[in-house]
């Protein structure tokens, strides 16, 4: 059983406002059958600092992930997940996190691998329901177990792998890094550690436009006419468009993605999870460096 | 030959006596006691250094006594939205300070891989976790070096 959607006018211009709620929405349903609120940042310790009452924690790094196999949990692993955060297959589940929604948006991505039909952000994300006073808790909920049924991952249609970004040439890419990951500059000074890629630049092609740009000051998404100005205006994107989106690992170019696919309406947005950190280190892949997207590598594109 | 002091080697045991969600839970507690910057600080915002490698902000000031032994402070800023980096500066810091230089220079470079949290934390805040030992380290022979000895 679904949730009644937020009606607040803000959203009701993006494609998919059933995708997002406000602050004052949530805040109104905390209690609401039916309702999962699950709460996913890049800090493992920020939900014990305190969190929105009722709230799960899922982790993206331990409980997302698969360590061995450098992947998602598989099918029998989400439902075993779910089912003890207290999540039914057909739950309203709400997600929120830090840093503007990185990694709810992350989070809301690999739900969506799964197929969780009814899965929305919390718009502005945890740093907005603080600063606005709201209540928070240290109390963890006891969640009342759940059945989910064991639904097998499908990559196919909103995950890029690294061949099909090499077969992708010629159709748009957006790279959401900041600009210094961008151009591929580094510091060198002794005692500053380095990041662990070997090459800094970006993919050929790529369009820079930092996530952040999607962001208001307050974290919450900006408005459509706002979003349609810089991925269709500034980035050149078209309606229909098949686009690729990636960062370092792909949590920032999820919060993009979110922004393609349910604010703008694209239908055809994918997730370059392997981001930066395999490309980047992938032997007989190009790069470009430097601020201009470069043209089609020789031998790629149509 | 490094050797870790007998403070940090003492949290580093502790750490490593207990379950993984235990030592999430010391960790926490670590970061709840991470003191305030003094004054002198607090309000000098320019004489702290980024450590760039942590995903979240984090500053810090090394002070080294000018003479004898060199004795080390350690001041550390961080908010309070970034508990793992705030308890990690805690650790270092109910480990580290007040030590004779030498022995914050000899403290293991992989001496945050020793708290049992590589499973749970990412690499790269395994890494970041480092690059603040390391900025301490470097921080620390600066000072003395320019205390002359």
């Amino acid at each position: 059983m679904s949730l009644p959607i937020d009606s607040n006018p803000s959203f009701a211009n993006y494609a998919h406002p059933e995708r997002l709620v406000s602050t004052e929405w949530l805040a109104a349903n905390l209690s609401t059958e039916g309702l999962v609120i699950v709460e996913s940042n890049e800090d493992i310790l920020l939900y014990d600092t305190g969190h929105i009452p009722g709230a799960v924690k899922v982790d993206w790094h331990t409980e997302l992930n698969d360590e061995d196999t450098r992947d998602y949990v598989d099918g029998e692993r989400f439902a075993a997940l779910m089912a003890a955060k207290g999540i039914g297959r057909d739950s309203t589940v709400v997600i929120y996190g830090d840093k503007s929604n990185w990694w709810a948006a992350y989070a809301l991505w690999v739900f969506t691998l799964f197929g969780h039909a009814d899965v929305r952000l919390l718009d502005g994300g945890r740093d907005k329901w603080i600063a606005e006073g709201r209540e928070t808790t240290r109390e963890k909920p006891v969640a009342v177990p759940a059945s989910y049924p064991v639904i097998e991952r499908d990559d196919t249609v909103i995950r890029a792998f690294l061949p099909e970004v090499l077969g992708h040439f010629g159709k748009p890419m957006i790279d959401v890094r900041s600009t210094e990951e961008y151009t591929g500059e580094r510091t060198h000074m002794p005692a500053y550690p380095e990041e662990g890629t070997l090459r800094g630049g970006h993919i050929p092609t790529a369009a820079s436009v930092p996530w952040a740009k999607a962001a208001a000051e307050d974290g919450t998404f900006k408005s459509r006419a706002e979003l349609e100005e810089i991925y269709l205006g500034e980035a050149g994107l078209a309606a229909g468009d098949d686009v690729i989106t990636y960062c370092r690992i792909g949590e920032r170019s999820s919060h993009t993605w979110f922004a393609l696919q349910f604010l703008l309406g694209f239908e055809n947005v994918r997730n370059y999870d392997g981001s930066w950190t395999e490309w980047g280190n992938a032997v007989r892949v190009p790069i470009v460096k430097g601020i201009e997207p470069g043209a089609v590598p020789a031998g790629y594109g149509a | 030959m490094s050797e870790m002091p007998a403070a940090l080697a003492e949290i580093v045991e502790d750490f490593q006596s207990v379950t993984e969600p235990e030592r999430l839970e010391m960790l926490l507690d670590f970061s709840e006691e991470l003191p305030e910057l003094p004054a002198r600080l607090a309000e000098h915002p320019d004489l702290l250094e980024q450590v760039v490698e942590c995903q979240t902000p984090l500053f810090l000031n090394i002070e080294v006594e000018p003479g004898g032994e060199h004795r080390v402070s350690l001041f550390f800023s961080a908010p309070p939205q970034a508990p793992t980096t705030r308890g990690f500066a805690s650790v270092l810091h109910q480990g580290l300070d007040g030590l004779p230089a030498a022995e914050v220079l000899g403290v293991p470079d992989d001496m945050p891989q020793l708290l049992g949290l590589t499973r749970a934390l990412t690499p790269l805040r395994l890494r970041g976790m480092s690059a603040m030992l390391a900025r301490i380290k470097r921080q620390v022979s600066e000072r003395v070096a320019a205390a002359g000895s």
